[in-house]
């Protein structure tokens, strides 16, 4: 069997600019930060984002790096709006697709069936129609003939999750309430990377209540452990959102939280400089 | 009654409440502290079908206990399918019920981003939307929004919608509905100690007054206590809504 373990930075250097960028979990929870952090210190940009956003799109944007983004929101859950997602889109720093929850899920769903669309109710009399021209709509074919926005696939080149357990083949284990929708990601995507806070051994999900096995080897390309990777965001039940650096994080300036905690050479030396944060403000 | 006057945000949490008045088994989604308190309300008293969640994603019952697993997906189920009745914010908000969350100004340069659109958009064509303002103000209401997120009466018309529906809106100062023959915003009553004129004055257009324009009801002894012993000691819901 295909060990299929690597480092965040040999999922980096697998990617391009350029490339459209699947990123799972939901606004400030279970973001596979530790690769979104390994992607800052990558030269890659020019990226198409596709996200329920939280700070992985707010880092991104505020780094330079999203040509496009694809979003129905950005959010810090217990911050409701994500300020450096803010400045940027006031900037005018990237193009918006602007969609709906329903819509994005959708689209995820065609995306990992290899349909070119899902019809959904959503979207029509509101203005996503306006603001996505490119918007088509489908007219059942049966004797209702209601007319359903066509969702069109959101197919990626690359998606990174983060869970809570991983196998050294891929197939990870989310031990918190909700899934979110990181199979569907991984499924909608050439290729997949899963960061996770525990790598277990082969044999090591043999008492695994079944159905948190999410995500299955066969759309997993990469598997990275990455302890506290998810940080700042949720990661439960292994720990649950890091508020006062999420505070930290919402009120510095960019530019000086990214000289202090993005520009070391690896993860260790981000989680080392929270720390000493930490540390610092007890 | 005895013991200190019904304040304005409990006048408020009874006016939430009662948007949930007869839904019978669907999911309650409040967003925001009064619609929550409203929505537990209800569910304690008048409306007890009611589902509920702990904000994540699991169901609980009026004691909190878990009886059930609504994560985002099957939480998106719940809309489309139409048992659910959620309680909205917007900050923005037209005649007809066009709700504004995604940003204001131009779209595509727009002077303040706001959330994005969420969920109003498949929201609001598959489920009932009420909406709670805590701040009636005319930057909130306003003749025309700047980006429809939430569609209102007179696009879901255009769009041939079929399970389109607003039940009401709750602002700090009144209760308003569109039951009127063009689907416009109508005052359908006044929180006590609010005025007809204040209301307008509140208001970037004119929403139908009727003659009579009542009150918002007063909570039961049963449902002031629920409120203030139970469901909110700390008092939260006054730093939300004054008065």
């Amino acid at each position: 069997m295909t060990d299929k373990t690597m480092t965040p930075e040999d999922v980096v250097a697998r990617l391009r600019s350029g490339m459209t960028l699947g990123i799972g979990g939901w606004g400030s929870r279970r973001k596979p930060m530790a690769l979104v952090r390994a992607l800052l210190r990558s030269p890659v940009t020019d990226l198409t984002v596709i996200s329920y956003g939280g700070p992985d799109v707010g880092l991104l944007a505020a780094a330079g790096r999203i040509r496009k983004l694809v979003a129905p929101f950005a959010t810090l859950d217990s911050i409701p709006l994500e300020p450096h997602f803010r400045a940027a889109r006031e900037a005018g720093a990237f193009t918006l697709t602007e969609i709906d929850e329903a819509m994005f899920m959708w689209g995820l769903h065609a995306a990992a069936n290899r349909l070119p669309f899902l019809p959904v109710r959503a979207g029509l009399g509101s203005d996503v129609m306006r603001v996505n021209p490119g918007l088509r709509t489908v007219t059942s074919p049966y004797e209702d003939g209601e007319t359903f926005v066509a969702v069109p696939a959101l197919r990626m080149d690359a998606a990174l999750v983060h869970l809570n357990r991983a196998d050294r083949l891929g197939n990870a284990q989310y031990l918190g309430p909700d899934p979110y929708f990181d199979d569907l990601f991984c499924e909608a995507a050439d290729s997949a990377y899963v960061s996770c806070e525990r790598l277990v051994e082969p044999g090591g999900f043999a008492d695994a209540v079944p159905q948190t096995l999410l995500v299955g080897r066969h759309s997993v390309t990469g598997v990275v452990e990455a302890p506290n990777g998810a940080h700042f965001t949720s990661c439960v039940p292994d720990y649950g959102r890091d508020e006062p650096f999420q505070k930290l994080y919402a009120t510095t300036p960019w530019e000086d939280f990214a000289v202090r905690f993005l520009s070391g050479p690896d993860e260790k030396s981000y989680q080392s400089a929270v720390q000493a944060w930490h540390e610092e403000v007890r | 009654m005895t013991g200190p006057a019904v304040s304005r945000a409990e006048y408020c949490v009874i006016a939430c409440a009662e948007a949930w008045r007869g839904d019978g088994e669907v999911l309650a989604s409040p967003m925001g502290l009064i619609p929550s308190l409203g929505a537990r309300l209800a569910r304690r008293t008048f409306a007890p079908d009611l589902l509920l969640t702990d904000g994540e994603a699991t169901l609980v019952g009026a004691d909190g206990a878990a009886e059930g697993w609504l994560p985002y997906r099957r939480h998106l189920t719940m809309v489309t399918g139409g048992r659910r009745h959620v309680m909205m914010g917007a900050s923005q908000l037209d005649r007809y019920g066009n709700q504004n969350i995604s940003c204001i100004g131009d779209w595509a340069a727009p002077t303040r981003q706001l959330l994005g659109v969420r969920g109003a958009p498949v929201n609001t064509l598959n489920n009932p939307v009420s909406y709670w303002v805590p701040r009636h103000s005319p930057r909130v209401f306003v003749p025309e929004v700047d980006m429809v997120c939430g569609v209102g009466y007179d696009r879901a018309a255009a769009a041939g919608a079929r399970y389109h529906c607003l039940p009401r809106v709750v602002t700090d100062l009144a209760v308003l509905d569109f039951a009127t023959p063009d689907r416009t915003m109508r005052l359908a009553s006044l929180h006590p100690g609010v005025t007809v004129a204040q209301v307008r004055a509140a208001t970037g257009f004119e929403p139908a007054v009727p003659d009579e324009v009542p009150f918002t009801r007063d909570p039961s002894a049963e449902e002031l206590r629920l409120i203030r012993e139970v469901l909110d000691p700390e008092g939260r819901r006054e730093a939300e809504v004054r008065g």
